[in-house]
């Protein structure tokens, strides 16, 4: 199997994210096609790092994965401050700084 | 087809499944295992891709940490917040317009560049490729600087997260009247050691 296969894989489960991102409306079904984007990407740099035969792309994964887990972290406090000012986890219930 | 294909196959399939029950599940925890599955199926990919480091990292961080993270957030935010995902979000018919369109334009794309593009094989790859010893010499020689930077990053989010989680913003008076227990327990500067008595003067 070679590069292609693996590029054709990770822009599928991209656009299913993307696909999530928009038409979700609990806000961690948000954060969890967020997920799959960052997975996405993550084997975009992992199998060009293969295909290059260095680690660089790795190394890049790594911090990719890092910076994930920083916006998790992040986003499910969110998700548990919207749930305790609104009662609920509805995605459209946050948009005061809209109105 | 090579045993390498299969496994591709598999690994392919398993991370497509649990991609599509992660934006269509109606039950978040089905979505989380939705996610799970995907995970698995490309740290399946990382190790034919000889990033056997990677994809223990990915199990331990992702599989380990953030699906029990929020696999933990659903299961405190209880039932109550579980039907969120009937009935029309506003704009919905826009949203199901666009986001097919853009996901079909990305997919469509993708697969248009890989029927012109002549198919591109590995080459072999160097001995101890993707091993601890060669990930590690990279990150603590050219990329020290960042991976230093990325430990404050980590420490400045956990920080933050707690600070979001804690803060005491709203006044009682404005949150929403509360109806389940769940959102009782939210609903108010409440430590949860202290909701049963909370619930028992309610009850008198």
């Amino acid at each position: 199997m070679g590069l292609t296969g693996y590029l054709l894989l990770a822009a599928a489960l991209f656009s299913l994210g993307v696909f999530g991102v928009v038409t979700r409306r609990n806000a961690i079904g948000v954060l969890a096609s967020v997920e799959l984007m960052a997975n996405a990407v993550n084997l975009n740099l992992v199998a060009f790092s293969r295909h290059h035969a260095g680690p660089t792309g790795q190394v890049f994964a790594l911090f990719s994965i890092a910076l994930t887990v920083a916006e998790v972290v992040v986003g499910l406090a969110l998700v548990l401050l919207l749930f305790r000012a609104k009662g609920d986890v509805r995605i459209e219930l946050a948009s005061e700084l809209k109105d | 087809m090579t045993p390498g294909g299969y496994f591709f196959g598999v690994c392919a399939v398993v991370a497509v499944l649990g991609a599509l029950a992660t934006i269509s599940a109606r039950n978040p925890i089905r979505g989380a295992m939705g996610l799970l599955a995907t995970i698995v199926g490309i740290a399946g990919m990382y190790v034919q891709l000889s990033a056997q480091f990677l994809a223990a990292i990915q199990l331990i961080v992702y599989a380990g940490a953030v699906v029990v993270l929020f696999v933990f957030v659903i299961m405190l935010l209880g039932p109550d917040a579980h039907g969120a995902d009937g009935g029309k979000r506003p704009g919905s018919w826009a949203r199901w317009i666009a986001a097919p369109l853009v996901s079909v334009l990305l997919l469509g794309g993708a697969v248009l560049l890989a029927r012109v593009s002549t198919p591109q094989r590995f080459r072999a790859a160097p001995p101890g490729h993707g091993t601890i010893e060669a990930v590690g010499g990279d990150v603590f020689g050219r990329a020290l600087v960042p991976f230093e930077l990325s430990t404050a990053l980590l420490i400045v989010a956990a920080v933050g997260a707690i600070a979001i989680a804690r803060s005491r913003a709203t006044k009682p008076s404005e949150r929403p009247a509360s109806v389940g227990a769940t959102r009782r327990l939210f609903g108010g500067a409440i430590h949860p050691r202290d909701a049963r008595t909370v619930d028992d003067e309610v009850a008198r």
